[in-house]
């Protein structure tokens, strides 16, 4: 049986991007086609909410859902705005960037779909400014998407029109928050919000506004195409769909893999990275990036997917793996994890920007050799504050996973750095 | 003073925007394009384009990291610090460029030839070590490479 790689299969090899030609070729934009022409805004969010696509930014919300928010009919508030999230930040993530650089027509065909579900007037691909090969693709592929007519005012002859604009961040991860995306598009620091009210009720501008990953976004035009039941069976697990799987550290083939969700750990890591360089062993991973609890060897049975990663005590998160290896310090590790967390807390909530501090400083003194007992018992305090409830956004809780995990599954060696007063990995 | 040029970049900008505050953040951008970097008069002009305070501007500016405040050397460094970088030789390839170019984060060479800065996570994992060299990404750094690439910068 051949494996479907819907999101994959028509980026050319040679590392160029699909043109516009190219993608009509591969049956682009024959959803949006079909879905201005043939059915209503109401009917595409069904298919959607149907499919069971669930946020691929790493959240996992499902995309139908949080449409099915948007106010809709002549008496909503407009203009209605709906936005790509581009910000790819997340350590060890380099999913986005592949997508975008490799078919860029796919997300705007995507971004147009949820734009129509919507009945969104202005788009924008909200993109960092480091991602300088992906901006000059999209924003061709922006011009070809206009020229032919499947942008700006009735769309491929409907009533249905939308602007899309390519925005260029000025850098900070917070930008990937979804309201701290919104002050920052705003021309404000990238704080976050409260919520409620929720983005889709009133967002950028104080008016409706949807935000969604790349990934989820370029599943969209295949949903429509194919429909909901066609998504469903591509999955391994009740969580529908493919994934596109990542691996970074010290294994043999370093990559990325569109396969079928709920693939099990273990098949990723041994089929497709091709398991440790010779020499050394495996010590745990981050499932899904900086932000997710590490998994050990017991749990390479886990499919992964939002659902059975989550019920082993992570996160699928984005679904790209850092291995960590049995000669790389794991208390090294969360240091320079935590050292990002600190740096990139916006200063917004008190548990983030002193917690954060705080554990930095903890932790480099314990690589350094001047750990102190009773450490770990501070460190231990602080993930509970950085938990969930205590601050606006998701950065603090995000930061406590790797954290809490690490001193959970590598105790000895945390106590280790304090009783030796120093670090006994080889750097 | 603003030049012409970029007066009409920001004016560009502002056709994207229903508010002239959502360009703040993309006129700095413009400013640093045509100088390098966006010095007080300019944070002061762009101010008064957009009705805008220069705390303001500034407030934005500090927090932006790819804005730049003070001057920066011909070639700007950007070496990735992330986790998967640092699992991959992140500190070996840190030293060797701070021995080679004499200077630490945030600090720019005598001659003005390079400024050297940390990096979140710029997406290439697969390739790490990574660094981002006059907006172009580097990955699989080692020390060789870092020189071949510094010497191309001569």
């Amino acid at each position: 049986m051949t494996i479907e790689k819907p999101l994959t299969k028509d980026i050319p090899a040679d590392g160029q991007a699909l043109d516009l030609a190219g993608y009509e070729r591969a049956g682009g934009y024959q959803a949006l086609r079909n879905a201005v022409g043939n059915m209503t805004p109401q009917q595409v969010q069904e298919e959607v909410k149907n499919s069971g696509l669930r946020g691929r930014g790493g959240a996992g919300f499902p995309t139908g859902v949080k449409w099915s928010f948007t106010p809709m009919g002549s008496d909503a508030p407009r203009p209605k705005y709906v936005i790509a999230n581009a910000d790819e930040m997340e350590p060890g993530t380099f999913k986005d960037r592949f997508l975008m650089e490799g078919n860029p027509h796919q997300l705007i065909e995507g971004l147009i779909l949820a734009g129509y579900a919507n009945q969104s007037d202005v788009a924008y691909i909200f993109i960092r400014g480091e991602y300088k090969l992906s901006q000059e693709r999209l924003a061709r592929a922006l011009a070809e998407a206009y020229a032919a007519g499947y942008l700006g005012k009735n769309i491929l002859s409907s009533a249905y029109g939308l602007e899309m604009y390519l925005h260029i961040s000025a850098g900070r991860y917070m930008c990937g928050e979804e309201t701290g995306l919104l002050n920052a598009l705003e021309g404000k620091r990238a704080n976050p919000r409260a919520k409620p009210p929720y983005p889709q009720v009133s967002g950028l501008w104080g008016k409706p506004t949807i935000v969604n990953n790349v990934e989820t976004l370029a599943n969209v035009p295949h949903i429509v195409a194919k429909g909901a039941a066609w998504f469903q069976g591509l999955s391994r697990t009740k969580d529908a769909g493919t994934k596109l799987y990542g691996a970074s550290g010290k294994v043999k083939r370093p990559g990325l893999w569109e396969l079928p969700m709920g693939t099990p750990l273990r098949e990723l890591l041994e089929e497709h990275a091709g398991g440790m360089r010779d020499g050394l062993h495996f010590r745990g991973l981050l499932p899904g990036g900086a932000s997710t609890d590490f998994l050990l060897e017991q749990h390479f049975d886990v499919p992964m997917d939002f659902t059975e990663v989550e019920k082993a005590g992570s996160r699928l998160g984005t679904g790209t793996m850092v291995i960590l290896d049995d000669r790389t310090c794991p208390v090294g590790m969360t240091s320079n994890l935590i050292h990002f967390f600190a740096r990139e807390s916006c200063g917004w909530c008190t548990p983030c920007w002193s917690g954060l501090n705080w554990a930095e400083r903890i932790l480099k003194a314990m690589e350094d050799g001047a750990g102190k007992p009773g450490d770990l018992e501070k460190l231990e305090f602080q993930t509970k504050f950085l938990g969930t409830g205590h601050t606006f956004c998701a950065l603090a809780p995000g930061a406590a996973e790797p954290l809490q995990s690490a001193l959970k599954y590598f105790r000895e060696d945390f106590e280790r750095h304090i009783r030796e007063q120093r670090c006994s990995f080889q750097k | 003073m603003l030049t012409a040029e970029e007066r009409q970049d920001i004016e560009a900008e502002m056709a994207l925007y229903p508010t002239k505050e959502a360009v703040r953040i993309g006129a700095m951008k413009i400013v640093q394009r045509h100088r390098g970097w966006v010095c007080d008069e300019s944070i002061r002009d762009i101010g008064e384009m957009l009705s805008a305070s220069p705390a303001d501007l500034d407030s934005l500016a500090t927090f932006y990291n790819l804005i730049f405040r003070k001057p920066v050397g011909r070639h700007v460094i950007m070496l990735c610090d992330s986790v998967s970088c640092w699992i991959m030789g992140y500190e070996r390839v840190r030293e060797h460029l701070v021995g080679h170019l004499g200077i630490g984060f945030g600090e720019t060479t005598p001659d003005h030839r390079f400024t050297l800065l940390p990096i979140v996570c710029l997406g290439a994992c697969e390739q790490a070590p990574a660094m981002i060299l006059d907006n172009n990404l580097h990955g699989n750094l080692d020390p060789a490479k870092i020189d071949s690439l510094l010497e191309e910068c001569r």
